[in-house]
């Protein structure tokens, strides 16, 4: 456990030495203000032809979309970076676990992460202010228990895709692309048979109809513990076996 | 402290390192020496628990490198050929950081007493990315010594250096010695002979020679070699002369007007030669006894010289004047310093 949270520390904190990170988190909430303001806007420009108070989903769909991208950015360099500065050399020979050095990385890039996350919170509360009679906090709830499952997840396996390349850049390119790809599988399997299976990996099946809309469903949460929990079991076995090469 | 037995690792079809056996006592400072790609890193990544062996064992205090390599871990202080720093970090952060993944107590006196060691103390809260290279090298060191380990392995640690650097760092290296065991690989052969009790020379990942720098050089010496440089007609009138004196075991030309002349290990035959050479009408412009340095050891043993006998013969005789070595040099800026 001190190996990992010496690991997390010191990864925490590097997001905020690193001007990268504060680019990436300043475009995050940059490009979710500018979505809120514009439905905002939208609604109360509409409010006399069609009055309808803004849903929490103009907040919460934004962020997923927009985890989708940020993530790698911020993932691609936890291995990666390690591997073409050589220092991955001394915490392979350092007196810590291959697993702990995965858990820690991932666990410094899921709090910050996190982070993000929560500071998107004033957007809930400022709609709440702005409609009448305030909005539901069920979904609220439960869609930023999603968001932090989905950042989870995510993180697991940017770590474990960074842990694969000496690049920062292919790291980065290879875990949006993989994102993207869980985002729609489901998709092109609709209608089709035995699709089943692709429909489960399919975050979006996990998230837009239930944990979104106020759902809380242990199965929706098993399937992102799970992806975690992958990512962390293969980043370990990546580093692993780049031992025996 | 250290016992490596029939050590062997091979990449795909490529041996790295084959069957090595050795072994290093505490307090010792044991040198590899070797060229480029003879298997010296890969041993020492192998003994640093950072990539397991193909077949063979090696142990470090008495534990095995694969089945207990976080014991190993523990107890080894390792600095790579590229020194493994985060550019992004303060010198005393990355020390800390760094001793408290090798859990050392009372971290921050200790940081700060290594970087007082390593004469960083100054530049503690300096980015590591600002550093030049030299200062870079002793925050790389200070690493590799801040949780007191028992075995020190440090993979070229003058590489890459200014000559004012090379000797600080060896100096430091030789102090760190006196209470740790010591690997240290190089391919500068005065290094080597400076720092290390013992050498292992390695050669495409075989041990070709293992002693003492002096034993090596006496062993391999068998005997003493005389430079002499003369002007006059007839060189080879001259040479056959000089090998006729009793004692005298071959004369080989170098160049025109330069002589090596091979004699006995125990007997001052310089006034003789150099009457000889007066006596017949030569001018005798140089004369001095070249020892056999582990240059030419290290070639003799790693058995280039079969290619051009000529360029050979010349190599050492021009190894031994003063500081032509940029390590030379060093030593030799160090003496005036000192």
């Amino acid at each position: 456990m001190r190996n990992i949270w010496i690991i997390t520390k010191r990864e925490y904190a590097r997001y905020f030495t690193s001007p990268a990170a504060y680019l990436v988190a300043f475009l995050y909430l940059l490009v979710l203000g500018i979505i809120f303001y514009a439905n905002v806007a939208a609604s109360a420009m509409n409010a006399f032809m069609r009055p309808y108070a803004p849903g929490i989903d103009i907040i919460i769909n934004p962020i997923t979309t927009l985890l989708v991208f940020i993530t790698p950015a911020l993932t691609m360099h936890l291995l990666a970076a390690e591997q073409r500065n050589g220092t991955l050399e001394l915490l392979l020979t350092a007196p810590i676990r291959d697993w702990e050095l995965i858990i820690g990385k991932w666990l410094g890039s899921f709090l910050f992460v996190t982070t993000l996350t929560l500071i998107t919170l004033v957007y809930p509360v400022t709609l709440n202010f702005l409609v009448k009679p305030g909005i539901d906090w069920g979904p609220v709830i439960s869609g930023y228990l999603g968001l932090i499952l989905m950042g989870a997840a995510f993180t697991a396996l940017g770590t474990a895709i960074s842990a694969m390349f000496n690049n920062q850049i292919a790291a980065f390119v290879a875990s949006l692309a993989f994102f993207l790809l869980l985002w729609i599988i489901g998709f092109p399997a609709h209608g089709l048979g035995g699709s089943e299976i692709w429909q489960y990996l399919d975050f979006s099946n996990h998230f837009y109809n239930t944990l979104a809309v106020g759902i809380i469903d242990t199965r929706d949460i098993i399937y992102y513990l799970s992806v975690t929990a992958f990512g962390i079991f293969a980043g370990s076995i990546i580093v692993e076996t780049r031992r025996w090469r | 402290m250290i016992d490596v037995q029939n050590l062997t690792k091979t990449y795909g079809p490529r041996l790295a390192i084959d069957n090595l056996t050795f072994h290093a006592n505490k307090g010792e400072i044991l040198g590899f020496l070797g060229p480029n790609g003879a298997g010296k890193t890969t041993t020492m990544r192998i003994l640093t628990g950072y990539m397991p062996p193909t077949s063979g064992t090696a142990r470090i205090a008495g534990y095995d490198v694969v089945d207990d390599s976080l014991e190993v871990r523990k107890r080894v202080g390792y600095l790579p050929e590229t020194v493994p720093l985060y550019p992004d970090m303060t010198v005393i952060d990355y020390l800390i950081f760094m001793g408290k993944l090798r859990r050392t107590p009372n971290v921050e006196d200790r940081a700060w007493e290594v970087l007082e060691r390593v004469g960083m103390a100054e530049r503690a809260g300096s980015f590591i990315g600002s550093l030049s290279k030299g200062m870079r090298q002793r925050v790389g060191l200070a690493q590799a010594i801040i949780h007191k380990p028992e075995v020190l392995i440090l993979d070229e640690p003058t590489i890459g250096l200014d000559p004012t650097q090379v000797v600080e760092v060896r100096e430091l290296v030789k102090e760190i010695g006196k209470e740790h065991t010591v690997i240290l690989s190089t391919h500068i052969l005065a290094e080597a002979q400076q720092l290390c009790d013992r050498v292992l020379i390695i050669n495409q990942g075989k041990i070709v020679a293992e002693d003492t720098p002096q034993a090596l050089q006496l062993r391999l010496q068998g005997g003493r070699r005389i430079i002499v440089e003369v002007r006059g007609d007839k060189i080879d009138a001259l040479e056959k002369r000089l090998s006729g004196l009793p004692g005298v075991r071959g004369v080989g030309t170098i160049s025109q007007g330069r002589l090596e002349i091979l004699v006995e290990e125990n007997e001052e035959l310089r006034p003789l030669i150099a009457r000889t050479v007066l006596e017949n009408g030569y001018d005798l412009l140089e004369m001095r006894l070249a020892e056999m340095s582990l240059e030419d050891i290290f070639l003799q043993l790693v058995g280039e010289e079969s290619e051009t006998e000529q360029e050979q013969e010349e190599s050492p005789a021009e190894s031994e004047a003063p500081s032509n070595t940029p390590a030379d040099e060093a030593d030799e800026k160090a003496s005036e310093e000192g």
